[in-house]
């Protein structure tokens, strides 16, 4: 996607406050922090949970545990696509059996990599509670699956992209809706 | 990344360093309480052994099984293959029972090749005869760069493969992995377990060799053993087995020779005493029985690459 491609929805300015927001509501539904763990999904979500893990530091004044969890091997289009190499899975040294998970990603869209998500956490242990945090919502859901804290919700068609891109791997914070050619709405 | 797994030609340098990545994450799996993978669930492996193994064929049987296929083991003992059915009928009937994937070893050289030829479904070489076996390469190359320091550590290395060349398929393949991983071969035997035709094949595949470990030892920055086969040896290669180790051991005393650190592979099994001492196997720095869990996790990678996407529906 060029960079002047679509229009823009989201600035680094609303990123970071919808982030801050996030970050807020997790605090309220975990008061003390201390069994929460964080895990972001490949790719953008990692990033995410790393940011989102240092803004309740800030305010809780205390280590917080994140990582990353990959869902390649769980995803039920491995054999639709070429194979795909998996990134790194990195749970906190004290686990996830008994803690709050929270699960972090980008976009949520069908709803299907938060399902290998699922699939994938339970066999690093079983959590006492999984949520979901997203910073986009844009709806077409092909799962029973909704996010407990969402960023923003952006009503899209189907011909549409929302196209992420984060500091951490992409140099900018924006979020920007693109018209798909081709794709019916 | 290739169909099939037939010999190291099949893969390049990047994907050479694709399958170490996965292989890195599989690794991962070994340390889980849970140790599988859903990536080839619904999948049916068949490892076709025509040959005998221990820790190449239950190595591929763990891979797979971690990886939620259903592996069936078929040895040629005990099987039609021994009632004179041809290799051909023998693989296209198992085959024909709806497997995914074919892991095969067979004494002769070129058979996996062959075999390629006839099925439309993935085949891995698991060793044919004195040509090659892709995955020790692998596993051997994996182990040595993880030891050295991660992805690009082998650029400018100079590795040690000791022993009998010859019959070693274990030393054609790693010949050509390690040079694609950017690391130099020197290749130490007696003469007489010298590949015939050694000058122009180093030459053409940029290896040198040396018929004195004494020489070598000192300069290396790994050294891998190689099994003396016996059973592929017709006449008499070496006087004694007292003299080949006296030459070509790594004995208690040579150990000595090599700078702290070194790792020592060897791709099992071990004649111990006679290409390796007990001091030699059990060192600190031998890293032999971090091959043989690198092992499953290389066989991890190589089948879910071939096996798990749509090139292979």
């Amino acid at each position: 996607m060029p960079a002047t491609d679509g229009r823009v929805v989201l600035d680094s300015r609303d990123i970071s406050r919808a982030l801050t927001r996030i970050s807020h509501e997790i605090l309220e539904r975990n008061r003390d922090a201390e069994d929460l763990v964080l895990l972001g999904l490949h790719t953008r979500g990692v990033p995410l949970a790393k940011r989102i893990a240092t803004r309740i530091e800030a305010a809780e004044g205390h280590p917080v545990a994140h990582g990353a969890l990959d869902v390649t091997m769980y995803r039920d289009d491995l054999r639709t696509h070429p194979t795909r190499a998996p990134h790194h899975t990195e749970i906190p040294p004290g686990g996830i059996d008994g803690k709050t998970v929270v699960l972090v990603d980008d976009v949520l869209f069908s709803g299907r990599t938060v399902r290998a998500a699922l699939d994938a956490l339970a066999d690093y242990g079983r959590p006492a509670v999984v949520r979901l945090a997203v910073l986009v919502d844009r709806g077409h859901r092909q799962l029973p699956i909704r996010a407990d804290h969402v960023g923003k919700n952006l009503p899209t068609a189907r011909s549409e992209r929302v196209g992420l891109r984060l500091e951490e791997t992409d140099g900018i914070d924006e979020v920007r809706i693109v018209e798909l050619e081709g794709v019916p709405a | 990344m290739t169909r099939h797994l037939l010999s190291i030609d099949d893969v390049s340098a990047e994907e050479i360093q694709q399958l170490f990545a996965t292989a890195a994450e599989m690794h991962d799996v070994q340390k889980r309480e849970v140790k599988k993978l859903p990536a080839l669930r619904g999948r049916t492996v068949i490892n076709l052994f025509f040959e005998d193994s221990t820790r190449t064929r239950s190595s591929f049987e763990i891979a797979g099984k971690w990886l939620s296929a259903d592996v069936i083991n078929l040895s040629a003992k005990g099987s039609s293959a021994s009632k004179g059915e041809s290799l051909r009928d023998t693989v296209l009937t198992v085959t024909a029972m709806g497997v995914d994937g074919l892991v095969m070893r067979h004494s002769a050289s070129g058979a996996a090749h062959q075999v390629a030829g006839w099925l439309d479904i993935p085949v891995i070489n698991a060793g044919d005869g004195m040509h090659e076996h892709p995955t020790q390469a692998l596993l051997d190359g994996y182990t040595l760069q993880r030891q050295l320091g991660g992805p690009g550590s082998l650029e400018g290395k100079r590795i040690a493969i000791v022993g009998d060349l010859t019959h070693s398929r274990v030393f054609r393949s790693n010949v050509k992995s390690l040079s694609k991983l950017g690391a130099s071969v020197v290749a130490v035997a007696p003469p007489t377990l010298m590949p015939s035709g050694v000058a122009e094949w180093a030459k053409a595949d940029g290896f040198a060799t040396s018929y004195t470990l004494d020489d070598v030892l000192p300069e290396v920055d790994a050294v891998m053993m190689l099994r003396v086969q016996r059973e592929r040896m017709s006449g008499g290669y070496f006087p004694t087995s007292r003299e080949y180790t006296v030459g070509y051991g790594l004995t208690r005393q040579r150990l000595a020779l090599l700078r702290e650190g070194v790792p020592i592979l060897h791709p099992g099994p071990m004649n111990r005493g006679l290409e390796i001492s007990p001091e030699a196997a059990d060192a600190a720095s031998s890293r032999i029985l971090d091959q043989v869990s690198a092992g499953v996790a290389i066989r991890m990678s190589v089948l879910y690459h071939l096996l798990a996407g749509e090139e292979s529906a």
